[in-house]
């Protein structure tokens, strides 16, 4: 192998530092495995920094007819049935522990009164389940994780970026990686690898998604022939902010209707009586999104395009304190007191229920190594997230890959590492310095953002999927001329230039997935197929590389024992 | 439209000036906005470190006409457009490239700190208003604008004795937790070297999470150092009994 690299070498290697590569490394880490995790920012700063509502594990504090079962059936309820039943099931009967265990590890829950973990309401779950910290949870949950594992000795290799997978034969045998700062290469070789690196809503124009979400475990993934399933279901959160432009998109969490937040359209009507009167504002996040949507397009819409989002008819004091950086938010940046008035609030792109497919007890990829977990992978939410199950998620998930990647990596030989598959990764890397005439990254991935937020967003149409597709095509010709100025030394313009690659390959995989899905389920919301199809419940759609070309398949959603499908019948 | 001229610090720990770019303005709009615009259309590879845009991930930290600040919570309307708005690097450490700073020193601080440590056969429950107190602490998003306008740190470089006002904030949420057993008063006043700070709160002003970090965390830390190691009472106390200085010598030792 060459020698002009830098190589490190684990026998676990996590890709991500949110709180599903940091769950996955500490656990790693306890089978015994020498760990290491690299991210793209600084450590602490992930995407799950900003989660707020909370964590959804059913510990019955608050109400004590909660179960795993309610849980489980609530989920399952959510995704519309495509969700993988055993994912679903573990989720539900292990989160608790997992909740608990971050408590043990210093995190600071809001408290009921009699001690113990308060839990609040939100959409979709039947009872009071979502474990919070006033509504910054994901940073409590975050700096639990990171203090955990750093005084347990995982090695972080921060503002570093994985742009290949390794292979030896069919099998996982490293990464190729640049650090941000330098624009050195490193070479990491390890026997297992988990995938870690959240969703790909840096590829739609309004999201609530950090510059990091671009698909990169995915692309991945999927270039090293793993295959993506479920990529059509995109979430897109009902409340982002709307005004002013220069904050279009910033997340308003769903914890102020779980508050007690009301919406309304510019007549003052509460139009959720007419899309669900039963669940109001606490139905599940693809029929709110949809609704006030619908409410907008009709002409109902507030003066900068929103619904109204209104939480003042609780004392000021209360909301302060159960939702203080949406209080701050609101005052900061679009000049709105909450507690004395209504937000204007419109859908964001947020989350993408899809991802890597994988095993559900060991969060195996179908290729031999290859682990994910979290956003990054697929299964256990369907064609549609409940609000809550993303932190659950990361957790019993982030554990499962950790301690099935040390396993691995325990009984896997030591792999070989191939020497032109690093000299191809450095020549694919450089390549964009080379091109005099060529465009600019930052044109082309706001063009993208416009292809995708136009046509494969809320609603979405044959016609509109089709021109999708022909616009990507074109946007990677484009690409694939891209030029980037200046030196290696912390370049934007530059990891802009390759993260480019990655959502332009998970854009492609949503609009194909989008294309073939002929109805309407969960977040998938087809104009020309506006009802459920029993015979697409029964499958999921499924991405994979041949060659230079993007395959889909359908697969059949596995089938569910008795005892489950009797707690999906019971109705509380 | 309306432009506004942003005066941006380029360069790297060799050389480096200031140059000026025009952007058009957009209602709502921050500062870390005027920076992404210049990337998008002047200078593709101005390096700019941040994460969320929402206030959340503190990475944004840059020197906005001289004042530490969040560039994604600091207004452009807020901000005096007939004139350049200077942004800089912030100043405490060192540069990598254009606004971006090598920070690390600050997580080999971190990894000093002995974590939380439960009270053997604690029960997990604890009353909001314990609870509250510490919340105030782990609000702390970590973008060290409080260790930028530390004077021990930012005019007499004592990044060697002195962990500043983060890891106080940190280690005030550790001994305030209402279950934690371990203690931190030797660390605190060997290793973060808390009696440096004279309490000048410079620290405080600039949290964009409002801790009250030097009368909330600081101040209270002072007086435990304060209280262990130089209490005069106590130290006779100790002196007498000496089996007790012992076992707190052999309690922070295993910290």
């Amino acid at each position: 192998m060459n020698t002009k690299y830098e190589i490190h070498e684990h026998d676990v290697l996590i890709i991500g530092a949110g709180g599903a590569g940091l769950r996955a490394a500490i656990e790693a880490l306890a089978q015994g495995a020498r760990v290491g995790v690299i991210c793209k920012s600084l450590l602490g700063k992930a995407h799950t920094v900003m989660a707020e509502g909370g964590i959804a594990a059913a510990m019955s504090n608050v109400d004590k007819a909660d179960d795993w079962r309610t849980h489980f059936r609530d989920t399952m309820r959510g995704g519309k049935f495509l969700n993988n039943w055993r994912m679903a099931q573990l989720h539900a009967m292990e989160a608790p522990d997992r909740v608990r265990e971050l408590e043990q590890w210093g995190a600071l829950f809001d408290r009921t009164e009699s001690g113990e973990i308060l839990q609040r309401a939100f959409g979709g779950h039947t009872f009071k389940r979502l474990c919070h910290v006033g509504d910054r949870t994901g940073l409590e949950m975050i700096r639990t994780l990171q203090d955990r594992g750093v005084h347990q000795g995982i090695d972080v290799y921060m503002e570093c970026t994985v742009t290949r997978l390794l292979k030896d034969g069919d099998r996982i045998a490293g990464a190729f990686a640049y650090w941000r700062e330098q624009g050195r290469f490193a070479v990491f070789k390890a026997n297992s690898i988990v995938i870690a690196t959240g969703g790909i809503g840096k590829a739609w124009k309004i999201t609530s998604n950090s510059w990091e979400y671009t698909g990169d475990g995915m692309a991945l993934a999927f270039d090293a022939g793993a295959e993506l399933m479920d990529l059509e279901f995109v979430q897109f959160h009902p409340t982002g902010m709307v005004w002013p432009p220069g904050v279009q998109g910033i997340l308003v969490t769903e914890a102020v209707r779980g508050e007690g937040g009301t919406l309304c359209n510019k007549n003052g009507e509460r139009f959720m009586q007419r899309y669900d009167p039963k669940k109001m504002e606490l139905s599940t996040r693809d029929v709110v999104a949809r609704a006030i949507y619908t409410e907008v397009r009709e002409g109902r819409g507030t003066e900068h395009g929103g619904a109204f989002l209104d939480i003042s008819h609780k004392p000021a004091d209360y909301v302060k304190r159960k939702l203080p950086s949406m209080y701050h938010q609101f005052l900061e940046l679009a000049d709105v007191d909450i507690t004395k008035g209504p937000m204007e609030v419109g859908p964001t792109c947020h989350y993408v229920m899809g991802g890597i497919r994988v095993d559900a007890e060991t969060a195996q990829a179908s290729v031999p190594g290859l682990f994910a977990a979290g956003e990054a992978a697929a299964g256990l939410h369907g064609a549609n997230r409940l609000g809550g199950n993303s932190l659950s998620d990361l957790l019993v998930f982030g554990r499962r890959a950790g301690m099935a990647a040390a396993q691995h990596a325990k009984t896997a030989g030591l792999p070989a590492i191939d020497g032109a598959q690093i000299e191809q990764a450095e020549r694919e890397l450089l390549a964009p310095f080379d091109r005099p005439g060529g465009e600019s990254p930052y044109q082309i991935h706001h063009d993208l953002q416009d292809v995708m937020q136009t046509l494969v967003g809320i609603f979405r149409t044959e016609q509109d999927l089709r021109n999708a597709l022909t616009e990507i095509e074109k946007l990677k010709a484009r690409a694939a001329r891209v030029h980037v100025e200046g030196s290696r030394l912390f370049n934007p313009g530059w990891h802009l230039a390759r993260d480019l690659q990655c959502m332009l390959t998970v854009s492609e995989a949503c609009t194909r997935a989008a294309l073939a899905r002929r109805e309407s389920r969960g977040a998938h919301s087809r104009l020309d197929y506006p009802n459920l199809d029993d015979a697409w419940g029964r499958k999921n759609n499924v991405v994979v590389r041949k060659g230079d070309s993007m395959q889909l398949f359908e697969t059949p959603v596995a089938a569910m024992p008795d005892d489950l499908r009797q707690i999906l019948a019971e109705d509380k | 439209m309306a432009e506004a001229t942003l005066r941006v610090f380029r360069g790297d720990r060799e050389s480096g000036k200031a140059a000026d770019y025009r952007v058009p303005l957009v209602p709502g709009m921050v500062v870390l906005d005027a920076l992404h615009s210049i990337q998008a259309h002047q200078a593709p590879d101005l390096a700019v470190r941040w994460n969320c845009k929402a206030g959340k991930c503190g990475s944004c930290s840059a020197e906005v006409n001289g004042k530490p600040r969040l560039t994604c919570k600091t207004r452009m309307d807020s901000l005096l457009l007939d004139q350049p708005i200077t942004i800089m690097p912030m100043k405490a450490f060192p540069l990598i490239k254009d606004l971006v700073t090598d920070v690390s020193w600050n997580y080999k601080v971190n990894r000093k700190i002995p974590p939380f440590q439960p009270r053997p056969g604690v029960e997990w429950k604890m009353d909001q208003r314990d609870v509250d107190r510490v919340q105030e602490f782990r609000k702390c998003i970590e973008c060290f604008l409080c260790q930028n306008v530390c004077h021990v740190l930012r005019d007499h470089a004592k990044q060697e004795q002195f962990g500043g006002p983060r890891f106080f904030v940190r280690v005030a949420g550790l001994e305030m937790h209402p279950l934690d057993g371990a203690s931190r008063t030797r660390l605190l006043k060997d290793e973060l070297g808390i009696g440096l700070c004279n309490i000048t709160k410079c620290c405080t002003e600039v949290c964009p999470e409002d801790i009250h970090i030097t009368d909330n965390a600081i101040i209270p830390l002072k007086e435990r150092v304060v209280d262990e190691y130089y209490d005069p009472l106590l130290m006779l106390v100790r002196k007498i009994r000496g089996a007790k200085t012992a076992a707190t010598a052999k309690r922070a030792e295993a910290d």
